[in-house]
């Protein structure tokens, strides 16, 4: 801010705005213009956008079969303008890498997404949908449509759907029920603490249905089962496609009208209150649509592990504060990594064997919070 | 200018009645402290007056409206609060934490201004903490973490300020800071302000009206003069003290008795020499 922006300030600030107001600070110079802070949390996640594309770029391109830039577009205008296609390379990137690619980037800005609303509302990193047993609902429904009922196809991912709705339904009545105890200022954090609680009990009860079910189903039926477990992307079409972008469409706008209160709920129920949140709905208001975005997601492409989980905290460290963006694009760049790893450099190091993507992200999981662990600081401990 | 009222007000917790048929008035344009010992309900009232806590019973009105009756927004342009323990996000930068408090201010697609910028300017030179502005607030110590976040509440610029315990934690040099500055903001902008307050010697020193409460219910009101006295000390802490004019202010000085140190007879007080 120049000297003279400093004068203005100085006269709307009127008769007497002390002369200290144009001492600069050691550190630098004081800035009167104190709108919230954008600059380098905006160019860092404009970033993460660009190594979306980037990434995006490179699974549909590369890969076990590569693709020119020229004959990429060659396929897409003569698939969009209902052209002359090429043999095996259209039906290859058009029905194939295409689709993989959107619902995989799809999948992660969800998950990302919903990773990120659950943290940042209960101030806690354990607090992701597929540590508290939302994604066990969803496996629990969906395996039991598919061992119980032998549903298929987008049976299972209404299954799945339902499932994960009741599971967060259930956590969320029993977290609220119960004395929330007198007087302090800690309310929001004992809550917090009985949602990831309860969402963990419930978590292990699911798995255990999961394994009840998985040894009473015959192999082949078992094999379907587990590879929906296991998160994966290669029954990726344009139908899920669609669905996906639609319920999107939906829910990312909810979410970045939600993202202004809940930077003001991040101070604490009460000081939020203060500021003029009605705290129960906008909480309500976020869990339904951190639920419902891992719910399509966990519906399209099954569980894929820890996405949710890592999106935020990776996203954090990256930004330097909890942003949402930030969170949804760090998940799908982890989706799409993964998938990438795990259906074309996976099969070089296994002699040929395709991965589902869960089985990577889930191998990240693991240390990745470990790491959380070791390095966070007092407060995320 | 604006004034709130408490009449007849309920107010508990599941079934834990905590405040019971209390009437009571916050006066305008002054500093009022809300004192008691612990558990009295003190804090429970101030819940009750800035509507996080709905009440079983009775009304709190400002200007004659009930608060529960108006948009959470509206109020809030109004009536702040700060509440003991807010939480300031990872890594959030002062003028950040300082700009939320204009939040009420923002509409759906009126997002930040030049008004607000103005008024986040005025919360950190009124605090002192405008050379603070692009800290990070993990890095700050207790006192000048407090000075923000009363900041946050001026720069919400409301007509009535609810303080709960603004000094918890702070060592006496901060204390007395920051209620040097609510009585400047209260002085200089007329703005309307209640404190719960544990230390009864700065809350007699700096209440223009104290309100002494037990139980759940109002034990006295008035001026600290009036009220500050040693009767009312014994009846709402239980404890056995002298009450003196303070040196600096005249208000009334608390001394606590306690056991060990028996009072000296006055004369002696006067020959009182150091024995080796």
């Amino acid at each position: 801010m120049s000297k003279a922006d400093l004068a203005n300030v100085r006269r709307e600030l009127g008769e007497n705005a002390p002369a200290e107001c144009e001492l600069a600070d050691p550190a630098g110079p004081v800035r009167a213009n104190v709108g919230p802070p954008r600059s380098g949390l905006m160019g860092r996640t404009a970033l993460l956008a660009f190594a979306v594309i980037v990434l995006f770029a490179v699974s549909i391109l590369l890969g076990s079969y590569t693709v020119t830039v020229p004959d990429f577009v060659r396929i897409l205008t003569a698939h969009l303008t209902g052209g002359e296609r090429i043999p095996g390379a259209s039906f290859i990137v058009m029905e194939t890498k295409l689709p993989r690619a959107v619902i995989g980037t799809m999948i992660g800005i969800a998950f990302g997404l919903s990773g990120a609303l659950f943290q940042t509302m209960l101030r806690n990193p354990l607090a992701s949908p597929d540590v508290i047993g939302i994604s066990y609902g969803a496996s629990a429904a969906a395996v039991t449509a598919i061992v119980v009922f032998g549903a298929s196809g987008a049976a299972v991912s209404g299954a799945a759907l339902c499932g994960a709705m009741a599971v967060a339904v259930l956590i969320y009545t029993i977290s609220r029920s119960g004395s929330p105890g007198s007087g302090g200022g800690n309310h929001a954090n004992a809550a917090g603490s009985r949602l990831i609680l309860a969402g963990i009990g419930i978590a292990a009860a699911l798995n255990a249905v999961v394994n009840f079910l998985m040894t009473r189903a015959d192999i082949r039926t078992a094999a379907e089962a587990l590879i929906w477990l296991n998160g994966s992307l290669n029954s990726a079409s344009w139908d899920r496609a669609g669905v996906l972008a639609l319920a999107l469409l939906v829910l990312v706008p909810a979410a970045a009208v939600l993202a202004g209160p809940l930077r003001i709920l991040e101070l604490g129920d009460d000081a939020a209150a203060g500021l003029g949140i009605r705290v129960g709905i906008t909480r309500l208001g976020v869990v339904a649509v951190a639920v419902a975005l891992a719910a399509v997601a966990t519906a399209a492409a099954g569980p894929v592990a820890f996405v949710a989980f890592l999106a935020g905290p990776i996203a954090r460290r990256f930004t330097g504060k909890a942003s949402l963006p930030a969170g949804a694009f760090v998940g799908a760049l982890i989706v799409l990594a993964a998938d990438y790893f795990a259906a074309n450099i996976a099969p070089l190091l296994l002699d040929g064997t395709v991965l589902p993507v869960g089985v990577v992200t889930g191998a990240l999981g693991a240390p990745f919070l470990l790491w959380l662990l070791v390095t966070a600081n007092r407060k995320d401990a | 200018m604006a004034v709130l009222n408490a009449k007849d007000l309920t107010l508990q917790y599941d079934q834990r009645r905590v405040v019971e048929g209390l009437t009571a008035e916050i006066p305008e344009g002054k500093v009022t402290m809300i004192v008691g010992a612990n558990a009295c309900g003190k804090s429970t009232l101030l819940r009750g007056l800035s509507r996080l806590l709905k009440p079983a019973g009775g009304t709190v009105t400002l200007d004659g409206k009930d608060i529960h009756s108006r948009p959470a927004k509206e109020l809030a342009r109004i009536l702040g609060l700060l509440p003991q323990h807010p939480t300031a996000p990872d890594g959030i930068l002062v003028r950040d934490l300082v700009g939320r408090g204009r939040y009420p201010h923002q509409g759906f697609f009126r997002s930040w201004s030049a008004g607000d910028d103005l008024a986040v300017h005025r919360a950190l030179e009124a605090t002192e903490t405008l050379e603070l502005a692009e800290r990070n607030v993990d890095e700050l110590s207790g006192g000048q973490r407090q000075r923000v976040w009363i900041a946050m509440a001026l720069a919400q610029e409301t007509d009535v300020l609810l303080l709960d315990e603004p000094t918890t934690y702070l060592d006496l040099a901060h204390q007395v800071e920051v209620l040097d500055l609510i009585t400047d903001l209260n002085r200089r902008r007329g703005t309307t302000v209640a404190i719960v307050l544990h230390d009864l010697n700065l809350a007699a020193r700096y209440a223009d009206h104290i309100i002494a409460m037990k139980g759940g219910r109002i034990v006295a009101e008035g001026t600290s003069a009036d009220v500050v006295t040693e009767d009312l000390v014994r009846d709402v802490f239980g404890l056995d003290s002298r009450v003196l004019p303070d040196p600096i202010s005249g208000t009334p000085l608390i001394v606590p008795l306690g056991r060990h140190y028996a009072e000296f007879p006055k004369s002696e007080t006067a020959t009182l020499e150091l024995v080796p």
